[in-house]
């Protein structure tokens, strides 16, 4: 089943013509992906990769039928463009872009909410069903087909976590990566509700990392609501505290956000919580053999 | 990015949030100057620089005359200011600050903040000014007023009212006052990006103002795009060199105490990397994110960077690449190696896009001091022994 996106789903990608956004769509493409058209304003009526280039998101649904979209416009332009999805009726936007000022995501997220869109990101990899979706911007070919469902704030750790499962002779049925910044789209706690509700996966890896409190929230939530195994990993034991480690959210302030915190938070809930990144793999290894 | 307390306070002059008079100084006798044009005969001294803590530190001085306003601005100059926020090392301090002495009835404490778990920011305030709200967080935590603000909606009177109530502020115009205090405070973080502001203490006068008597102000990094005009408030004396020549190249880059250089795509997977070294019984002399663009001219600049720290003894490289090119990182490491002296061991392991293009670049150029890892994992275990190795 995987969750979010399938074979079905039909996308467009905001901010089509640019340079990346052509790379990772064409990617996407070989992929499978059902990518049905673009948008960037001012080159509507044009083809681009052989599809249709729109100047609004409501033009691009009203000739496509999309319901999700892949968003790859610049910082200053990302609140905009997610607003702009999301009262056209998209349901799933996927924001890849990095520097989106916080005050914008906070406006953005509010308007998503009240229109009923979803968003993933944004500063994140996107999102992949093994086999079947990719919304992103992640190598396919190292998520093999399998029962694990993968929830990450890192780009590059969720391909780590995804290759060492792989390499254990399991597979991944939809890897998300939510990003790491302040404000974000669906969240670790979400997303345990729709693997817990999906048949496919059997197994849950999450990848989280210091600053904020989502990894937390995560962990109260599966107290009473997941009864699947989780194999976690939190990045950051080693970071200084004050100083932001790369992803904007990723500060540990006073005592609140830090690695150990969060470690503790999911091992009582019991969590199958690894010191490193390189023990993902086992991890998964040893809870499947338990299952 | 941080700002000075005198840079917040000239914000807060603009958007009418009430501060003492003051005006800064670089030198003992401008410091002499301002303090005659302030008149009265109470003036404080600060210094300078980006921590907190400064009072405990003996960075303040009260004073009484004009004699001592540059006596203390001659002692504060130059000084190296250690307090429990700047490290042992301590800052330099630059400049002074030449404010007017008030009366203080009382001291609050006021921040505007992002809460992340709401999304939303807020205001938080304690009846006790001056402490560090960190302590507090952690033992009285309920002792912390927080009033939420939706910025759909903006700042409304009844928040305002929220605050008062859980002050017990009961004097009409005390309230009035405070009142138009918070709202323009919140305009400011609004229209300025603001991440953090906090003003510790927030003093009440005894003609019953509200003054802020500190001021600790910070930017969204995000949003510096749309303010142009910040830059020029940006003391680069207060970052690190290193930090900030990395990211003119597009790396993010943080310096650490250990042994182990690192350079790694994507902060989650430096994190990572990090916490893998320690676990392997070495320490990360740095954090190193090379970042989706990585090319062969920033990998160069990152071994710079990370070789100019003496302490490094061996280097790892983690690469998992997605967007970044596996061979434009082997690229890079064999450019490296042409203009950088690179004398200790370097641990490569290159994983994703184009990496067996990249195993077969590296095996060509033949580098003699390279060992290359098939996992983070083995990697890690392989820089810790290296490293030693070096060492011996």
């Amino acid at each position: 089943m995987a969750i979010l996106v399938d074979k079905n789903t039909k996308v467009i990608v905001q901010g089509f013509t640019g340079r990346e956004a052509t790379f990772h769509s064409e990617q996407c493409i070989s992929y499978g992906t059902q990518i049905v058209g673009g948008v960037t304003p001012n080159k509507g009526g044009q083809e681009h990769l052989g599809l249709p280039v729109f100047d609004t998101v409501a033009q691009a649904i009203e000739k496509t039928e999309a319901t999700a979209s892949m968003i790859f416009v610049p910082p200053a332009f990302v609140a905009d463009a997610i607003m702009e999805a999301a009262v056209a009726g998209i349901k799933l936007a996927v924001i890849i872009t990095e520097g989106s000022p916080t005050l914008d995501m906070q406006a953005a997220k509010a308007c998503a909410n009240k229109y009923g869109m979803m968003m993933i990101g944004p500063n994140c990899p996107g999102i992949i069903s093994a086999d079947a979706c990719k919304i992103g911007i992640m190598p396919g070919s190292i998520f093999k087909k399998g029962n694990v469902g993968l929830i990450s704030k890192s780009g590059t750790l969720t391909y780590e976590g995804a290759n060492q499962v792989c390499n254990e002779g399991f597979g991944i049925t939809t890897a998300v990566g939510i990003g790491g910044d302040p404000i974000i789209g669906l969240s670790f706690k979400q997303l345990l509700k729709m693997f817990q509700e999906d048949d496919e996966t059997k197994v849950i890896v999450m990848i989280g990392e210091i600053g904020g409190d989502l990894e937390i929230q995560a962990a109260r939530y599966i107290k009473d609501n997941i009864t699947k195994p989780i194999v976690a990993f939190i990045a950051g034991q080693t970071a200084p505290e004050g100083k932001r480690m790369g992803h904007a959210g990723a500060i540990i302030s006073g005592t609140s956000g830090t690695a150990k915190e969060k470690m503790e938070a999911l091992e009582a809930v019991g969590v199958k919580v690894v010191e490193t990144p390189a023990l993902i793999g086992q991890g998964v290894k040893e809870v499947f053999e338990k299952l | 990015m941080n700002i000075h307390e005198y840079q917040a306070k000239q914000l807060f002059a603009r958007y009418g949030v009430p501060a003492p008079r003051g005006f800064i100084a670089n030198t003992p006798a401008q410091a002499l100057k301002n303090a005659q044009e302030l008149g009265g005969k109470v003036w404080v001294v600060k210094a300078q620089i980006h921590a907190g803590g400064r009072g405990l530190g003996g960075g303040v001085k009260i004073v009484h005359s004009l004699a001592d306003v540059k006596k203390a601005a001659t002692e504060l100059l130059g000084m190296t200011l250690v307090t429990h926020q700047t490290g042992p090392e301590g800052k330099l301090v630059r400049k002074v600050y030449v404010e007017e002495g008030v009366k203080i009835v009382d001291e609050l404490y006021l921040s505007i903040v992002l809460d992340r778990a709401l999304e939303m920011p807020i205001i938080m305030a304690l009846a006790d000014g001056g402490v560090d709200i960190e302590t507090v967080a952690a033992k009285s935590p309920e002792k912390i007023i927080k009033i939420p603000i939706d910025p759909d909606f903006g700042y409304q009177g009844y928040q305002g009212r929220e605050l008062i109530s859980a002050l017990k502020i009961t004097d009409k115009r005390e309230q009035y006052k405070l009142q138009n205090f918070l709202k323009a405070l919140y305009n400011l973080y609004i229209e300025n990006d603001v991440q953090m502001v906090e003003i510790n203490p927030l003093v009440k006068t005894k003609v019953g103002s509200f003054l802020a008597l500190d001021a600790k102000m910070q930017f969204d990094d995000s949003a510096l795009a749309r303010h142009p005009e910040f830059e020029e408030m940006r003391d680069i004396h207060e970052e690190d060199a290193d930090e900030r020549e990395a990211s003119l190249y597009g790396l993010s880059y943080i310096s650490l105490d250990g042994e182990i250089g690192c350079m790694v795509n994507g902060a989650g997977l430096a994190m990572g990397t990090m916490d893998t070294i320690n676990h392997m019984g070495g320490k990360p002399a740095n954090f190193l994110d090379v970042g989706g663009n990585a090319n062969p001219e920033t990998v160069s600049k990152g071994f710079e960077i990370i070789l100019r720290n003496k302490n490094v003894k061996a280097i790892f490289i983690n690469i998992f690449g997605g967007i970044v090119r596996c061979d434009r990182i082997a690229q890079g490491i064999i450019e490296a190696t042409k203009e950088v002296n690179v004398n200790v061991p370097v641990i490569v392991r290159l994983n994703g896009t184009n990496a067996d293009e990249a195993a077969f670049i590296l095996e060509k150029a033949n580098i003699s001091n390279l060992i290359t890892a098939t996992d983070i994992g083995d990697g890690a275990k392989k820089a810790v022994e290296a490293a030693k190795m070096h060492k011996a």
